[in-house]
């Protein structure tokens, strides 16, 4: 069934993007995360502009975060205060994602940049996560309890002035550093049409220390309306989002998270963290491999 | 003026009195193509006729060349080269009129019919396009990078020559059929023909294409365009109701 992408220009097979929604929508909601990092490397894949990619990407994200951020929502574990800073930081960081993809247009180092970040990032979480369920896994054979981690944060975080109290996220810290946090989400949102869910809820419990309950809500609440502004800043800048792309996306995603949703509560969460753990860092490996092999198009077109 | 005039009677007439030179009626199959939800490509007809003077046919029968081209754009091709281990993009060239797109069929290989510096001039063959380079590269360089990027389109289907496919019947009537890829953009397109006779252009004319996108595709792009902040609207209700939705119905079930 080949329908024709009025933005995107050009045709593709309706059924095999709806799928692709359906996979990445599946992993979401068994995961927790928005997708997006599997998105925008597919749809590249598939031959689609990596800026409508990312620009239509985004959309999908918010599609998959909204009935998570309801469910969060009624189970009270969205600590509004902290995901209104991150939101904050999140927008001034897309807008400052809007100037760095600009910058980087220009000199043609776009897709480069693109593709070490995805590397860096999917590669630094994956291991992070790799290690950790691995540990919970053998702490489960064996029986034994590994000790839990002290819920502090990070000492630069406790330096910064200027202390708010974050009720439900249980801490007494300064604005400023989930206000960074979001900033630098939402670069990354802009430039790479991920939501920035793998790098949030790690920086989150780490870094600023906040309490487990309150971190998957919480993140998904920001990565709803940083999304929702980078698809707005895209359509204002760039032009580039793609109503029929997203809405073929979304059909797939929003569909594919509702199953993921009821998979992950037969699945132990063990054994559902290192599965996530593997795929992320599948996907850093083929993107690392794009970058040291030899390039199946070694030139590219640009239209100024 | 008298003569245009006539030329626009009837074929008929115009071989009563017209002048020494062969004279080509084109035209194509549609003037119009649309881009609508299911484009994807379509199959331009070119054919006319030969109106030799007084209707004497060569001893010789001549060659026909059929050239469709798209709007011209002005590109910067990047080529990536391998830095420290991964490849990025390191040297580039700007080209100030690269057809989007380029088609050309003829009754025989191109380079029996006309010699280089015919194609040259007339632009026949798709590594005789004259892009207008605009940056400071060498002559490799820019041969380097033409070549990239006709393979390129080439393979994108942009760029197409089918030498041999021009049918030219009882010497008079012809017919081709060029391949519209449907990664075409929107524009108005020219197909050329000419007439070749011992490696001479004896005769052109031009029809013009128009390519646009209908209906609900046109819209999008217009939309896009014009009313960026709506349209944005529209994308984020959209991803949230459908969202909201798919929550509500799922639990529902």
């Amino acid at each position: 069934m080949d329908l024709y992408l009025p933005i995107a220009n050009l045709s593709v097979n309706a059924l095999v993007i709806i799928a692709l929604g359906g996979v990445v929508g599946l992993l979401s909601g068994m995961f927790g995360v928005g997708g997006g990092f599997l998105t925008t490397p597919l749809l590249i894949f598939y031959g689609i502009p990596p800026t409508v990619a990312a620009a239509s990407a985004a959309s999908q994200v918010t599609g998959a975060s909204v009935s998570g951020v309801v469910t969060h929502m009624s189970r009270g574990t969205v600590d509004f205060r902290m995901g209104g800073v991150l939101i904050a930081g999140g927008v001034v960081g897309a807008g400052l994602g809007v100037l760095i993809f600009r910058l980087l247009q220009a000199i043609g180092q776009i897709d480069t940049v693109i593709g070490i970040l995805y590397v860096l990032l999917l590669g630094g979480i994956g291991s992070l996560m790799a290690k950790e369920s691995i540990q919970a896994l053998i702490a489960l054979k064996t029986g034994r309890k590994i000790q839990a981690r002290k819920r502090r944060h990070h000492p630069l975080v406790a330096a910064m002035p200027m202390r708010w109290r974050f009720y439900r996220s249980g801490l007494y810290i300064s604005p400023l550093a989930p206000l960074l946090l979001g900033m630098a989400t939402g670069i990354l949102t802009m430039l790479l049409g991920v939501g920035g869910g793998f790098i949030l809820v790690p920086a989150m419990l780490y870094l600023l220390g906040m309490t487990t309950q309150s971190v998957v809500g919480t993140s998904l609440f920001q990565i709803l309306f940083v999304t929702m502004a980078t698809t707005m800043m895209h359509a204002m800048t760039t032009h580039a989002v793609d109503l029929v792309l997203a809405m073929l996306l979304l059909i797939g995603s929003v569909t594919g998270a509702q199953v993921g949703t009821r998979i992950s509560m037969t699945i132990r969460p063990e054994y559902l963290r290192i599965l996530l753990a593997a795929i992320v860092l599948l996907v850093a490996a083929r993107m690392a491999l794009g970058l040291g092999f030899r390039p199946d198009e070694i030139y590219t077109v640009e239209l100024r | 003026m008298r003569r245009r005039a006539l030329l626009a009677l009837t074929p008929a007439l115009l071989l009563l009195c017209a002048a020494d030179e062969p004279m080509l009626v084109p035209d194509v199959s549609q003037r119009d193509v649309e881009i609508q939800y299911s484009f994807t490509g379509a199959d331009l007809l070119l054919f006319g006729a030969i109106v030799y003077p007084d209707g004497r046919r060569p001893k010789k029968p001549a060659d026909i060349m059929v050239v469709l081209k798209g709007p011209d754009q002005s590109i910067t091709m990047r080529e990536k080269q391998k830095v420290a281990g991964i490849w990025i993009n390191a040297d580039s060239a700007r080209f100030r009129s690269a057809p989007s797109f380029y088609a050309i069929a003829s009754s025989r290989p191109i380079a029996r019919v006309v010699d280089e510096r015919t194609a040259a001039i007339y632009e026949m063959g798709v590594d005789k396009l004259q892009l207008s380079p605009s940056s400071l590269n060498d002559s490799a360089e820019l041969d380097r990078f033409q070549k990239g990027l006709i393979d390129l389109r080439e393979r994108a289907g942009l760029y197409v020559e089918r030498p041999g496919t021009v049918e030219i019947t009882d010497g008079v009537l012809y017919r081709a059929r060029l391949p519209l890829s449907a990664r075409v953009i929107v524009g108005n397109y020219t197909a050329e023909t000419f007439l070749v006779q011992d490696g001479r252009v004896v005769a052109a004319a031009v029809r013009d294409i128009t390519i646009r996108k209908s209906g609900f595709e046109r819209f999008m792009a217009v939309a896009a365009e014009q009313w960026p902040f709506l349209y944005g609207l529209v994308a984020m209700m959209l991803a949230v109701g459908m969202g909201w939705a798919a929550g509500a119905i799922a639990r529902r079930i």
